[in-house]
């Protein structure tokens, strides 16, 4: 048996991925033809290349189907409630920086802060008989910071992409979404609140802590762990 | 641990008594429309209820208590007076402690009455603290309608004493509001820039988004005016910081509170209520001597309790959440009910845990 790491199947993400372990010594390669999603360890024995969708590498390390996984800091928040206790992480991987931001149109010269978001969504609710719609696909993480800063009057809308767009669609009057330069949110006449980001995530080696190793295996993921760290 | 029969028995005695005090018994559907849920208690409700839904009915919640579905069923076709009793299943979401129950049993007594509040508080108290006596609980206290009142009576703009209103119950927003109010915390630089322009409403970017110019130009007025309101007097404010941290026994507690109604006169009527209450509470046989009171009480929970709070806990097992809560929400009838109201008070127990707490004990 082998230990199994857990890579980002397509673009950016998995060229920078294979980049930083090259670096450190490590080659993953994908095999066969562009289509195959199969990969190829050189540089460390025992350990196999599983190509998965980023979204999906913080359940399948949660479940421990694989050892080690590379993704996003803000997936994990978002998919893994008491992440901790399932997850151990590695080492930062110093790209896919991004932040997740609370963004309302730029056209609203009267709000900059969550204290300006929340005294519009009691305003807007009073005139438009619904709740102030914010448009996102990170609900757990974007909840427990408006509940944390006492955020009342919104309702969030689910968004899983073109999140930006909601606002002139007139699906959403805000959004929450992840961002790396803000040129999206310009082009869409948004502007970031002040006090955001909700949080600042990258791309991110974990550990699982819940699957089962050999001592072989064992053996395997430390050397790993060492060589990169 | 106790089996679950044992539970639904312990709950069924439970029902008993509170039947033999005079309630009627009533049963809840367990699947609750979300949206009334949502309108009420906000997005947070999510991270609190189950949600499930289908094509016809749309979100459905897992009932994650019984408060909405009996206020609904006693504003639909109830009589006044009335008691209820109930006993079930509710569910709750748990994503942050792997050790709190997402299902588990409540019974529940509530009263229905316009007319002697303080009485009906005394009533649901007794009652609650009668079915736990031999347990050996800390009973806290506490009363939300003098937070309240003292918001009301501040010498201060309609405008502000509706926003502390509204954050009642969120602590953290409350305090930075009054923060805020009172220039303990400077104007924030986007609006001061804000103020400090001739032409606010100049934006090159183009109106999109449902919420209207007009909207905007009223809250751009809106800060404007309030920018010229002087804030919150020291005298106001400290009276304010004095009220909330009064955590005594109750009669110290009243006269303590007597003391801080020199500066917030708009408390006293509700000042007359507890004391209404303590002499209620006494005539029915509770050691008001030694009752804990906390004017902060009950604030955190998302009951909307506006008036007494209570609520009992196994100070050997802290780990545990409270055997029992309750409390009086009649604005919360006033949400519910589209223009009509009524005073309702109300408490729940966790048999369950009681019996938890009794067989550790034997």
């Amino acid at each position: 048996m082998s230990v199994k790491l857990g890579v980002p199947s397509k673009g950016r993400l998995m060229d920078k991925t294979f980049q930083w372990f090259e670096k450190r010594g490590i080659s993953l390669a994908r095999t066969g033809s562009d289509r195959e999603y199969a990969g190829a360890v050189t540089g460390i024995d025992g350990v196999d290349l599983v190509l998965l969708s980023a979204g999906e590498i913080p359940r399948e390390l949660a479940a421990g189907r694989i050892h080690l996984g590379v993704t996003g800091t803000d997936l994990v928040l978002e998919k893994l409630p008491l992440w901790e206790q399932q997850l151990q992480e590695i080492a930062p991987l110093g790209f896919g920086h991004a932040d997740l931001i609370l963004a309302v149109p730029k056209c609203w010269v009267d709000v900059d802060t969550l204290d300006d978001l929340d005294a519009v969504a009691t305003a807007f609710r009073a005139v438009h008989g619904h709740r102030l719609r914010i448009a996102t696909k990170y609900h757990r993480l974007v909840r427990d910071f408006l509940r944390d800063a006492g955020v009342a009057d919104y309702q969030l809308v689910d968004s899983q992409g073109a999140t930006e767009g909601t606002v002139m669609n007139e699906t959403a009057e805000a959004i929450a979404d992840i961002t790396s330069s803000g040129e999206t949110l310009r082009a869409n006449h948004l502007k970031p609140l002040s006090d955001s980001p909700i949080l600042r995530s990258q791309a991110t080696l974990w550990r699982s802590r819940s699957a089962p190793v050999t001592a072989a295996e064992k053996r395997t993921v430390e050397a790993l762990i060492e060589r990169v760290e | 641990m106790p089996t679950r029969a044992e539970t639904l028995a312990q709950a069924a005695r439970l029902r008993a008594q509170f039947e033999a005090a005079g309630a009627q018994p009533i049963e809840t559907p367990i699947l609750q429309p979300a949206e009334t849920l949502l309108d009420l208690y906000g997005e947070d409700i999510r991270a609190r209820a189950y949600v499930t839904s289908d094509a016809l009915r749309g979100e459905q919640m897992l009932r994650p208590d019984f408060t909405v579905p009996v206020v609904q069923m006693h504003m639909a076709h109830g009589a006044e007076p009335a008691r209820y009793t109930y006993a079930g299943e509710v569910f709750r979401r748990q994503e942050h402690d792997p050790d709190r129950s997402s299902e588990f049993i409540q019974v529940g007594y509530e009263v229905f009455d316009r007319y002697n509040a303080a009485s009906a508080d005394a009533e649901v108290f007794a009652l609650i603290a009668q079915a736990l006596s031999g347990l050996q609980l800390r009973a806290a206290t506490g009363d939300i309608g003098i937070l309240m009142a003292a918001v009301l009576g501040l010498r201060t703009t309609e405008r502000r004493k509706a926003a502390l209103m509204r954050h009642i119950w969120r602590p953290r927003r409350f305090r930075a509001l009054l923060d805020r109010f009172s220039g303990r915390l400077p104007v924030p630089p986007s609006r001061a820039a804000l103020l400090a322009s001739d032409d606010p409403m100049n934006c090159t970017a183009p109106q999109i988004g449902r919420r209207r110019p007009a909207e905007i130009a009223a809250r751009v007025a809106a800060l404007e005016e309030d920018a010229a309101v002087p804030p919150l007097s020291a005298t106001e404010m400290s009276a304010l910081d004095g009220l909330l941290s009064v955590r005594e026994t109750a009669p110290y507690a009243l006269a303590h509170l007597r003391d801080i109604a020199v500066d917030l006169p708009a408390i006293t009527p509700a000042l007359y209520l507890l004391e209404a209450r303590m002499v209620a509470l006494e005539a029915r046989g509770i050691d008001v001597e030694n009752l804990d009171f906390e004017a902060s009480y009950g604030r955190t929970s998302m009951e909307y309790y506006d008036g007494f709070v209570f609520g009992f806990y196994a100070e050997r097992r802290p780990d545990l959440p409270p055997i029992a809560t309750g409390g009086r929400y009649d604005a919360l009838t006033r949400q519910l009910g589209r223009g009509a109201e009524i005073p309702a008070v109300g408490g729940v127990l966790r048999p369950g845990l009681m019996l938890e707490l009794s067989e550790a004990g034997a």
